[in-house]
């Protein structure tokens, strides 16, 4: 097994940002037809079957998942999907699940906007989802389609499926071998394929067994990681940061929310950098110097 | 003999103005294709602001509250909050049929 390709601090800024990182064609073509060959022997998502050799048990550690000859394994292997299982979920997380979603050319099925799973706690912890697709998905192919920067909003799976369309949405398409990590409160939905091919996707969830606290490359930390004074109205800090990737609004959320979704993002990153007084733009600084000085009065 | 029919919209916008940005939206048609669409604007939201959908036709029914935050939970996002109710009632040649929808829905 090739050695893990860690994410950088700004891989993993722009992770929470964005909710997702892509990897384009990351898994060779020899692994992607033999994935295909283990999936079309997996029952599809929504028709479980029990004695399914592939299927491990919930909690298992990912290392006693599959077989060491599967092509899942050998996917799941590939340093950059390691690398960023690592990066992101810690060392060896534990199975949650996984789901292999088949559409037939020309299906009509799909399916409303939706987050997995119920609605999450307060935590900053999270799970992460991979998305591979091991074969070509052409563009306006029914790829799956999914709401950049929505991984942070607190709802419940299908209350959001009165989202028909939302800006800046996306909807994949990309070569075979192509990798997509979500955090696993990303808005998605499967969408039907008109297309003349088969469509096939796995998708497996992994819950971190330790703190997610600084597992990528950290090597350039300092550089790009600056302190609390780095602030939009005050002083900003020049070149590529941290704070400048948080920063980024997205297109359905530039303005009346735009302030709170950059809380959220200081928020998960204080608790994957393991650094309290971590902020951009003062708005956490803010409010951690009331209660301070509120507590101190006895309030 | 004509039948009226509705078909409904759902803005939402950029902050609680209805003149501020569209950012998503959504149209159920009880015409059936038979009443007219949307602007089509490519991927982009098929208006510009909330006002734009009112100059072609559509009537604002309404529109979402303003709810303090939950204490606690101030600074959590959720749901789009911006939302505005939009009709239109459009004279058409035949009823349609319900029938089962093809779009199913599983988490």
């Amino acid at each position: 097994m090739a050695s893990p390709k860690l994410l950088s601090t700004l891989d993993v800024a722009h992770f929470l940002t964005n909710g997702f990182l892509r990897f384009d064609a990351v898994v060779p073509a020899e692994i992607n037809d033999a994935a295909l060959a283990e999936m079309a022997d997996l029952k599809p998502f929504g028709a479980y079957k029990t004695n399914d050799p592939l299927r491990p048990q919930s909690g298992t550690p990912l290392s006693a998942c599959y077989p060491a000859d599967s092509a899942l394994r050998q996917m799941l292997e590939t340093p950059e999907v390691a690398g960023a299982i690592l990066s992101l979920a810690g060392p060896d997380p534990l199975y949650d699940h996984h789901a292999i979603h088949f559409l037939p050319a020309g299906s009509t099925y799909q399916q409303h906007l939706h987050c997995d799973a119920a609605i999450d706690s307060n935590d900053p912890a999270f799970d992460i989802q991979v998305f591979y697709f091991p074969h070509d998905v052409a563009e306006g192919a029914g790829g799956t389609r999914f709401v950049p920067g929505s991984h942070l909003r607190n709802i419940h799976e299908n209350s959001v499926a009165r989202y028909q369309h939302i800006a800046g949405e996306k909807f994949f398409s990309g070569e075979a071998g192509t990798v997509l990590i979500f955090h696993s409160g990303m808005w998605h939905a499967g969408r039907a394929n008109p297309s003349e091919v088969d469509r096939r996707m796995f998708k497996i969830r992994l819950n971190p067994s330790e703190p997610q606290v600084r597992h990528w490359d950290t090597s350039n930390y300092d550089d790009v990681v600056h302190g609390d004074w780095d602030h939009i109205f005050a002083t900003i800090a020049p070149g590529q940061s941290v704070a400048q990737e948080l920063r980024q609004p997205h297109a359905w959320s530039f303005d009346g929310e735009y302030r709170l979704e950059v809380m959220e993002r200081v928020r998960i990153f204080r608790y994957m950098a393991g650094d309290t007084n971590f902020d951009v733009d003062w708005y956490h600084t803010r409010i951690d110097r009331h209660r301070a000085n509120a507590e101190q009065a006895g309030r | 003999m004509t039948i009226t029919r509705q078909q409904v919209l759902q803005l939402y916008t950029s902050d609680s103005a209805f003149d501020s940005n569209v950012v998503a939206w959504a149209f159920h048609d009880g015409t059936d294709g038979q009443g007219p669409g949307l602007p089509d604007r490519g991927d982009k939201p098929p208006y510009i602001t909330g006002v734009d959908a009112l100059r072609d036709g559509w009537n604002l029914l309404q529109m979402s509250q303003l709810l303090p935050p939950t204490p606690g939970r101030q600074h959590r996002v959720s749901y789009l909050p911006y939302e505005f109710l939009l009709e239109r009632s459009v004279e058409v040649e035949r009823a349609v049929e319900p029938n089962e929808s093809d779009v199913r829905h599983i988490a």
